[in-house]
């Protein structure tokens, strides 16, 4: 049997579409899972990223923050806030947004500061407050590069939203985890071939609000 | 007015950007601010709208230090400018020109009638309004920064080399558009630029700042011309600055010649009286045209060969243009004498070098006499 006929197998099997292991219950939770890790990831890095990005300072500090959070394994990190938490959404959500927080900040950061200087010294000649500045300048003009730091963030935590599934949680990652442990890889394969398709999903969330979001005057800029 | 009083500009470095400088600009006026670069133009300029803070001294408008107002508010009241226009590349032409009305809360229909019609006072096509600015070229996008600086209808406006960044020909209709423009309007504008000859030709008055932002000299353009203050503004003037002098000396009094001029379909007895009184005779078509200069003899009635014509150089019109351009129709022509022309380009007579060279001493002497007169005072 090939990956084909296992992920043929599996969604061919009428018994995968309803009950509380059904598809849709568990994609309903991974979105779930991925939604929240997300929100908590942009409420801390877009705040912070806008405001040392606007003001210029703090780089440095960030892009050591950046590289830590990179570093740390999210499986590792998972493990250790279970051992220290215990069971609950908290230890799961904890390496979800140390994974999504350093792009989105990073991203926010640069994508501020790169913006052209004569827009936002015009701006604040003609008397704009710093805030209007910031966001009616600065923030449309960078939110091509925004929207990409949020979309890899998301990316990634729908692909290690599955490590849930660890700690008796929920998700796609319940197929691949439960499979594994079984040996039935229809399972496996079909939880990867969702997850997958999440990610692809995203993707294009993303590309339909950028187009939506986006001015086109900036779109041409050649940033998004 | 604007009183610009022992202004020092100190950055933590030790760096000196404006050196005690105290400057009066007048009203509805263009007032220049030239100079190398590092002569502290640019920051005396950003400290009249308090983007930059002066270490020490101030700065009055009308009267009231700067600093008594909230700093949005003074931003407010005065237009401003900047080199790359600065236009903001996500708002549509029509929303850039209507920032500043917005921000002192004008509906956004009352914003953009009034930007349409800044767009057609600039010059601009209202069919560019929903463009962006990406859309526009480097002249384009210059206008559409002069229109959104106007849009409030400041009474003052701060252009900093709004148009250093454009090529030459574009860089010359935005000047006299801004001439235009002030004929009109009537603001009080500060302009930075680099370029001396910006600077003459747009000044009212021309402050010459020197390396280290020290006030070299502060004068009308034809008076830093005829007296240059010491050898570094007659060194920052450059060259030929008796010939550019002469742009401040009218054309309207130069006595013409009409005797030279001879329609290319005059009969026999006209050529033949014509030719006694002047070396050359000036052919024009039948509308009074200019074809170009023919000795007398040369000319034959009812059959002239305009290829056998002499150029006539480039015609000036009396009145409109300077001395400068008559003594440059002058010199191009190779006969001598410069063709002057009216509105309509129909040769209205001839003037030789001489006679220009005499218009010129006498201009000098006038000036002169002022000065005297002046002094005597």
């Amino acid at each position: 049997m090939n990956v084909l006929d296992f992920a043929r197998a599996f969604f061919g099997d009428g018994a995968h579409w309803h009950g509380y292991d059904g598809i849709p219950t568990r994609f309903a939770e991974h979105i779930g899972y991925c939604l929240e890790a997300l929100a908590i990831a942009a409420a801390i890095g877009l705040p912070v990223g806008l405001l040392t990005g606007h003001t210029g300072r703090g780089g440095n500090a960030l892009a050591f923050l950046a590289t830590a959070g990179r570093a740390l394994p999210s499986f590792g990190l998972l493990v250790l806030m279970f051992i220290w938490i215990g069971l609950g959404l908290l230890p799961v959500m904890i390496p979800l947004v140390v994974l999504a927080v350093p792009p989105i900040l990073v991203t926010t950061y640069e994508a501020v500061r790169s913006v052209d200087p004569s827009p936002v010294d015009a701006a604040r000649g003609m008397g704009m407050p710093e805030t209007r500045v910031l966001f009616q300048v600065e923030v449309p003009v960078a939110l091509p590069l925004i929207l990409s730091g949020l979309r890899t963030a998301a990316v990634q935590i729908v692909s290690t939203a599955t490590i849930a599934a660890y700690v008796s949680l929920g998700g796609l990652g319940r197929y691949i985890i439960d499979g594994l442990y079984q040996k039935d890889y229809e399972k496996v394969v079909g939880g990867a071939t969702l997850v997958a398709g999440l990610a692809l999903v995203t993707l294009a969330v993303f590309w339909a609000v950028s187009r939506l979001a986006v001015s086109p005057g900036v779109r041409r800029g050649g940033r998004g | 007015m604007i009183r610009i009083d022992a202004v020092t500009k100190r950055y933590p470095d030790g760096t000196v950007a404006v050196d005690r400088l105290s400057l009066e600009i007048p009203d509805r006026a263009i007032t220049v601010l030239v100079g190398p670069s590092g002569c502290g133009k640019t920051t005396t300029l950003r400290m009249i709208n308090r983007m930059v803070e002066p270490t020490e001294g101030s700065i009055l408008l009308d009267g009231q230090d700067i600093r008594q107002q909230p700093v949005n508010t003074l931003r407010r009241s005065m237009g401003y400018v900047i080199q790359n226009a600065g236009l903001f590349p996500h708002r549509t032409i029509l929303d850039n020109i209507a920032t500043v009305p917005r921000l002192l809360g004008r509906s956004r229909r009352q914003a953009r009638d009034r930007a349409a019609e800044l767009m057609e006072r600039v010059g601009l096509d209202t069919a560019l309004a929903k463009r962006y600015p990406y859309q526009l070229s480097g002249g384009q996008q210059q206008r559409v920064g002069v229109a959104r600086a106007l849009a409030a209808d400041p009474p003052v406006l701060l252009m900093d080399e709004p148009f250093s960044a454009v090529d030459p020909v574009v860089r010359k209709q935005l000047q006299d558009e801004l001439l235009r423009i002030q004929e009109e309007l009537g603001k009080t504008i500060v302009f930075v630029t680099h370029d001396i000859d910006e600077a003459i030709k747009l000044g009212t008055r021309v402050a010459v700042l020197r390396t280290g932002g020290r006030l070299a000299q502060y004068a009308p353009p034809a008076e830093l011309l005829s007296a240059p203050a010491d050898a570094f503004v007659e060194d920052f003037l450059g060259a030929d600055r008796g010939i550019r002098r002469l742009s401040f000396f009218p054309s309207a009094d130069l006595e013409l010649q009409t005797a030279p001029l001879v329609r290319a379909d005059a009969d026999a007895g006209t050529l033949a009286a014509r030719a006694t009184a002047v070396p050359y005779l000036l052919v024009t078509d039948p509308d009074g045209r200019p074809l170009g200069w023919s000795e007398p003899g040369r000319l034959t009635a009812g059959a002239v060969d305009r290829e056998q014509l002499l150029d006539y150089g480039r015609p000036f019109v009396p009145g409109t243009d300077s001395l400068r351009a008559a003594l440059d129709g002058a010199v191009l022509s190779p006969t001598g004498w410069a063709v002057a022309v009216d509105g309509e380009g129909r040769a209205v007579g001839v003037v030789s070098q001489q006679v220009i060279g005499e218009a010129i001493r006498a201009a000098h002497g006038r000036v002169a006499e002022r000065a005297g007169e002046a002094a005597g005072r």
